[in-house]
């Protein structure tokens, strides 16, 4: 798609503001819900979602494949040696909980300043939250080796009366992630219930009359229901904005606790927070693009909402960038000779390659493009970028974890480390089984509310008595 | 026990939200008690309007919020000092700083399932059944684009005829009488 000339008469700009319009112009609450309820109640699944459920099928094959095998022979298939105990699936970990931020982001953090811009993508969005947790809660489950014990890590009454040590940071990520899955959870169905009422109305098959109206909880749009539904909505999302904050501020204590250099600093975690918030940005990106062309909901997401996107992540690219300033300012500030030796092995040791690629992936591509209205809204440039970014930001938790585990203070425990064909299986297998779990989300709940988009029509709001009364 | 049988109510439809506000205000404001809006999406106006102005969401939820806190805090301590006492490199057993990260987490957490699931009970859902589930055009309407006011029967100034004639003078879409 070629970038749009930004004219004065183009219906897509809104001519008060001068900005792209946040729904195109001519909806009515009708046509809105029956192009959201049609994608969702139609009996003629399109043949391309069929076509990428069974690649995504067979890649979540893949992942039981991988994990069959690790359960019978343990974590010895994998790549992970001594010194370098972390390994992919502590990347993985991290990275995976950082995409689900920007769900919560946008339905929690842009519902406080009342940005009403984000009601179309926030849906998708908390649901793309929900299923990157369950990809990341996965990896240190089956990283501790034995995951049949996973219990331990629960403070539970049981025979050996062994309990939880509550001063270490691992713990605290125990209640974190548990805590952030399940109020996610919650924000997205409670958030869906009035939809769900709507589909339940709508559909003609006896079953999914059945299925929207249990899941509906028989929701029928009372206006003491609705203030009621408002409040819970936005203490949720009061909730919410100081969780996800703690979520990856508690996942870098699992690597600033520590006194290994590289990782024993404090810009940690507002650093992993803001890296957090950009790729999970990227992510939405990579998902909505693909989504609005295919389910043709260019008037639902519009221009407006990639280019505010990507206005995002040029602010959190750069908190991301002053990041890593800071860590090459502390290295030589500190006058640590261990911490200065981490940051030259980091950029110029035999890893170096993968610290240039997160710089250029980073901050150098989007950085430098992200400025230019025209390619905010270029659709191609951006599902381009979004790819690149979530790459970068998979190799700068490469960067954090192995450089600075394969360089220890003694150079007797150096090491190396070399992801084996099992690493790459699993990894490739969770991202086939979050795209399998959001290919079901879209074909059988609505993944635009539409409760939401009905305020921002136009008359959704009440005219004033005068108004009225003078005929108009 | 209210009455499971005979007239529900009377049910307007408008066609807008400030046709239905007006309606409903003016109803409050002639005595009806019984009475709620249905709508699309939130109309705050429609609340007010039927004198419906204060709710104990926030109330429950800080009161789950206050009660997941204290969970987490008093079990930590008690596993760190009583039921389990370990030395983790000569810190005391009551190491309180630590112990506030899974307490805070427990906080929003339960405050959070308070809220939802809260707002739910209050609201008397999860109620499969509802007698406003069988008018003709409330489930083709209410859930997509047209605002209701229901006037119900259990209210002392109902009378079918008097208040479909009172609804009437709104000027909306239709009066439907609902049955239980």
């Amino acid at each position: 798609m070629a970038t749009r000339e930004v004219k004065p008469n183009d219906p897509g700009i809104d001519p008060a503001t001068g900005e792209f319009r946040v729904i195109g112009p001519g909806q009515t609450f009708r046509s809105i819900t029956e192009k959201i309820a049609h994608i969702v109640l139609t009996p003629h699944t399109p043949l391309g979602w069929f076509g990428i459920f069974a690649i995504a099928g067979g890649g979540s094959v893949m992942l039981m494949v991988a994990l069959t095998w690790l359960f019978l022979k343990g974590v010895g298939i994998w790549g992970i040696t001594q010194p370098v105990a972390w390994g992919f699936a502590i990347i993985n970990f991290v990275w995976w909980i950082g995409i689900g931020h920007a769900g919560t982001l946008i339905s929690a953090i842009l519902l406080l300043f009342k940005q009403g811009w984000r009601n179309a993508i926030s849906r998708f969005a908390e649901a793309m939250t929900i299923f990157a947790v369950m990809c990341a809660a996965m990896f240190p489950l089956i990283h501790v080796g034995r995951p049949w014990l996973g219990y331990w890590m629960l403070p539970l009454p049981f025979t050996m009366t062994v309990w939880p040590q509550f001063r270490s940071p691992l713990m605290w990520d125990v209640f974190a992630v548990s805590t952030y899955a399940t109020i996610s959870v919650v924000f997205w169905y409670i958030g869906m219930v009035p939809d769900l009422g709507t589909l339940r109305d709508r559909s003609q098959s006896k079953i999914a009359q059945y299925f929207y109206g249990i899941m509906s909880v028989g929701w029928r749009g009372s206006a003491r229901h609705w203030m009621r539904y408002e409040t819970a909505s936005l203490l949720l999302a009061g909730l919410a904005t100081p969780l996800v904050l703690s979520v990856h501020t508690v996942i870098s204590f699992d690597f600033a606790v520590a006194v290994l250099p590289g990782w024993h600093t404090t810009i940690f975690p507002p650093y992993f927070v803001a890296g957090a918030i950009y790729s999970g940005f990227a992510m939405v990106l990579s998902l909505a693009i693909p989504l609005r062309k295919f389910y043709h909901l260019e008037q639902l997401v519009t221009e407006r909402h990639i280019d505010n996107m990507g206005k995002i992540m040029l602010v959190t690219g750069f908190i991301v960038a002053y990041g890593y300033g800071m860590e090459a300012f502390m290295a030589w500030y500190s006058a640590d000779h261990w911490e200065a030796f981490t940051f030259w092995n980091r950029a110029f040791g035999p890893m170096g390659w993968s610290y240039w690629l997160l710089i250029t992936f980073n901050l150098v591509i989007p950085l430098t493009t992200l400025w230019s209205r025209k390619l905010r809204t270029n659709i191609t440039y951006m599902f381009i970028l979004s790819i690149v970014v979530n790459t970068g930001m998979w190799f700068e938790r490469f960067v954090i974890i192995v450089t600075s585990l394969t360089r220890d203070f003694l150079p007797s425990a150096w090491g190396t480390y070399r992801a084996t064909k099992w690493d790459y299986m699993t990894f490739f297998g969770t991202v086939a089984f979050f795209v399998f779990m959001f290919l079901l989300f879209v074909r059988f709940l609505p993944m635009i509310p539409m409760n939401e988009i009905r305020m921002l029509l136009p008359g959704a709001k009440i005219k004033p008595k005068a108004a009225v009364e003078a005929g108009d | 026990m209210p009455a499971r049988e005979g007239t529900y109510g009377l049910l307007a439809e408008f066609e807008t939200p400030g046709d239905l506000v007006r309606a409903a205000r003016q109803a409050h404001q002639d005595g009806w008690r019984r009475m709620d809006c249905y709508t699309p999406y939130p109309v705050e106006e429609a609340a007010e309007a039927i004198g419906f102005h204060r709710n104990k969401v926030p109330l429950i939820t800080l009161i789950g919020g206050l009660l997941g806190g204290a969970a987490m805090f008093g079990l930590e301590t008690w596993i760190s000092v009583l039921a389990y006492p370990l030395n983790i490199a000569g810190r005391p057993t009551y190491s309180w700083p630590a112990f506030i990260v899974p307490a805070y987490e427990w906080t929003i957490l339960w405050a959070g399932l308070s809220a939802g699931f809260g707002m739910l009970a209050l609201c008397g859902l999860p109620a499969l059944y509802h007698p406003l589930f069988n008018a003709p055009n409330f489930r083709d309407g209410a859930t997509t684009d047209k605002f209701f006011l229901c006037l119900e029967a259990l209210d002392p100034k109902f009378d079918l005829h008097e208040t479909k004639a009172y609804l009437g003078e709104f000027k909306p879409n239709s009066v439907v009488e609902v049955n239980y």
